[in-house]
């Protein structure tokens, strides 16, 4: 394509940006300020444009798109509400570290600070919750702008930016040319670790007798489980992961522990409490992970590998960071040490404690479980399912029971925990499947209360005939909160009793032309897994009547040691 | 233990409240916090005094290089270095007194830069604790106002930063 300086309009040079940034898909909502952007968007063909039913579900939707595809999600919508509707999924991306890039419309550069009709300062709103963030105030700024904005955000330790777009400025004329390459002095993220850092580390693995590698999403979004598989397998390594970095490491490998920390197994919480050296890879030791922390892996050399030097010493001290790309790393690591031989007795130590202490739960029962229609899903798909969770007691059972065998084919809420994230995420996923003609199912897993917070979504689903599964664990309750309420808040169940009030889900379904099911019968969910994985060409929607009072576990309570594990109800 | 901490930032929209918010939202101590221009033109200089263990300065001065904005954070403290705050004190006066406030801006090498039948307004520079002495001696006659800048520092003896390492890409 022959370069030619032209004269442009801002909107036109958003549109030219976002071709050269390689942007195919595009979640949002128009509005006043952006008009004119949407009306370029009317003849433009190289990117789809899904539209929401609610800007909060378009950042969903882009969030899950870029943790799925591995690229930028892209949102659009206008100033003041648009914008303001935003925040929860900015901060969602925030916290998970996912690249993302928001533009908002903005009032006039001239009626900024007036309180003019949907104005607000989404700049300032959101610098607490981007990577990063841009209000544009002349057109010959756009374009290296939105460089930055894409660059920011898909480098270093990945994170959503804001690039908010005043009506005059996109309206306004320039001559456009893209720039070639970013260059930002503030900004230079390290990438590969250091040589003498890692050159220690191998010697420290290799003379460890009980090692464990403890890994996160740090390992998903530098595209780096290969080398993490391979390193692991080939030193004997046993792996635990966090609930992000859950799909880095088959889940039926003998050496994979699954989750550890407050909702972990038992033997992911011993292996950490007894470990001699701990590397923890692309994980930040958040409270949920590592309990009381003056407790936690208190005998372990510790080896920390992220990409942000902030997250090395902020809650857990370490003996040696290593900061760079996981990808980086576990390839300059792997170097170093592919042979080290089996721990046999750390390892025999581990199915001790695997085979004392298994994740249960009752069965055969005559209830419907979560447990159980999560581990029947699990088989049927063979873990190569892309599950998007909500968030509450069955995110908890899926990183339990769910058995991952690749990366970004988990899709959950981690950091901030936001209910109402997986109707509009699992859109985001499939549109990704669908762009990359992947035949892999997606799986919206919620609760009943989650899944009342987008349902707008479904119509979302429903219109662009997304083969999803929406599931519905229903247990009448906000269960996560019941449980605590239950254990620690003398059985109050307050505000958390959703019985007298839920709606009737299947109805719901039938309404937005969803073909809809029900059962609360065990011998039934094969059946009924069967018909809905069955329909390949548009929504589908299940409920599951599950127990009403079950209970997570094992657990740690909030604050207590990972040691301390609840493991059953009258255990407390 | 307090720390000076030096951040150069781009002289841009939004910096100073990025690093104020980044403060805010992390739960670090700010005690002072001054903003202005530097050398360079689109470059200004924070300096920010803050307090903590070493764990929690570590973290700031990561946090603080953190920030997009952020162009070269140096912990002070670690230095040989000028630190200087001016303040801006008015005290009111008695028949009498007068005289001895004049002496007291003597000690301290401040000036008296206003004055009406009341109250007469001083100027002094100098490190904070000198900034805090006069304060304190002041206060029996009554401060009615008071102003201060907060610290500005640099760090002593040889520049080791060479200009052209920041205006590169401009």
């Amino acid at each position: 394509m022959a370069k030619k300086k032209k004269v442009l309009s801002g909107a036109d040079i958003f549109f030219e940006a976002l071709r050269e940034e390689g942007v195919t898909k595009i979640f949002g909502y128009p509005g006043g300020a952006t008009i004119k952007i949407y009306d370029k968007l009317y003849e433009v063909d190289f990117l789809e444009h899904i539209l929401t039913r609610h800007e909060q579900g378009a950042t969903h939707a882009a969030d899950a798109y870029a943790r799925v595809s591995g690229k930028v999600g892209v949102v659009l919508v206008t100033s003041g509400p648009g914008a303001t509707n935003t925040v929860t999924g900015i901060t969602n991306a925030y916290l998970d570290s996912v690249p993302m890039v928001v533009f908002t419309g903005q009032v006039p550069v001239n009626l900024i600070g007036n309180d003019a009709f949907q104005e607000a300062d989404i700049v300032g709103i959101t610098r607490p919750i981007t990577k990063h963030n841009f209000l544009v105030k002349d057109v010959k700024d756009l374009a290296a702008i939105i460089k930055k904005a894409f660059y920011i955000a898909s480098t270093g330790r990945p994170g959503p930016v804001l690039v908010d777009l005043p009506k005059d400025v996109i309206n306004d004329e320039c001559v456009y040319e893209y720039p070639e390459k970013v260059e930002i002095r503030g900004y230079k993220p390290t990438v590969r670790g250091h040589k003498n850092q890692i050159k220690k580390a191998a010697k420290i693995i290799r003379e460890a007798k009980r090692t464990l590698l403890y890994v996160g999403g740090g390992v998903v979004m530098a595209d780096a489980a290969k080398e993490l598989t391979e390193f692991a397998k080939k030193n004997n390594i046993p792996v635990t992961n966090t609930l992000l970095g859950l799909g880095t490491f088959p889940g039926n490998h003998s050496l994979f522990l699954g989750m550890l920390g407050m909702h972990g197994t038992y033997y992911a919480n011993q292996a950490v409490n007894n470990c001699d050296v701990l590397i923890a890879v692309g994980a930040r030791f958040d409270d949920r992970v590592t309990g009381k922390v003056e407790t936690f892996a208190t005998n372990a050399y510790k080896i920390h590998i992220d990409i942000d030097p902030t997250v090395i010493d902020k809650n857990v001290v370490v003996d040696l960071p290593i900061v760079g790309n996981a990808k980086d790393v576990l390839t300059d690591l792997l170097k170093e040490l592919s042979n080290k031989p089996k721990e046999k007795a750390w390892l025999k130590q581990i199915d001790e404690w695997k085979a004392a202490c298994p994740l249960e739960y009752k069965r055969p029962d005559n209830q419907l479980r979560t447990q159980y229609v999560i581990e029947r899903i699990s088989e049927k798909t063979k873990g190569n399912a892309i599950i998007v969770s909500d968030v509450g007691q069955h995110q908890m059972w899926i990183a339990q029971y769910y058995k991952f065998m690749k990366p970004r084919t988990h899709v959950s809420s981690g950091g901030l925990g936001t209910m109402g994230f997986s109707i509009p995420a699992s859109i985001g996923a499939a549109f990704s499947m669908r762009e990359n003609k992947d035949k892999r199912p997606v799986v919206s897993i919620n609760g009943d209360g989650g899944f009342q917070m987008n349902m707008q979504e479904l119509i979302t689903a429903e219109y662009n005939k997304l083969p999803i599964k929406f599931f519905i664990m229903n247990n009448c309750f906000l269960g996560m909160v019941r449980q605590w309420q239950e254990l620690f808040h003398d059985k109050k169940y307050s505000f958390t009793d959703l019985c007298d009030s839920n709606p009737i889900f299947t109805k719901i379904g039938d309404a937005l032309g969803i073909e809809s099911m029900s059962t609360y019968k065990p011998e039934e969910v094969d059946e009924i897994l069967d018909k809905a994985f069955a329909i390949n060409d548009r929504p589908v929607l299940v409920e599951f009547k599950v127990a009403k009072e079950d209970l997570v576990f094992p657990m740690v309570p909030a604050g207590a040691s990972i040691s301390n594990m609840i493991h059953k109800r009258n255990n407390k | 233990m307090k720390h000076t901490i030096s951040v150069l930032v781009e002289n841009t929209f939004g910096a100073f409240d990025r690093v104020a918010t980044m403060f805010s939202a992390k739960g670090f101590n700010i005690h002072s916090i001054s903003i202005g221009e530097t050398e360079i033109k689109d470059i200004s200089r924070m300096t920010i005094v803050t307090s903590g263990d070493k764990i929690i300065i570590d973290q700031i001065v990561k946090q603080l290089n953190r920030l997009i904005d952020t162009i070269k954070v140096t912990d002070l403290t670690e230095h040989a270095r000028t630190e200087r705050e001016l303040a801006l004190i008015t005290v009111s006066f008695q028949k009498g007194s007068i005289q001895e406030i004049k002496n007291i801006a003597d000690i301290f090498r401040g000036k008296i830069v206003d004055i009406n039948n009341k109250n007469m307004m001083l100027e002094v520079t100098g490190p904070p604790e000198k900034i805090d002495a006069i304060i304190n001696v002041l206060m029996p006659f009554g401060i009615k106002e008071l102003a201060r800048s907060g610290t500005v520092a640099l760090r002593r003896g040889e520049q080791i930063r060479p200009k052209n390492e920041y205006v590169g890409n401009k």
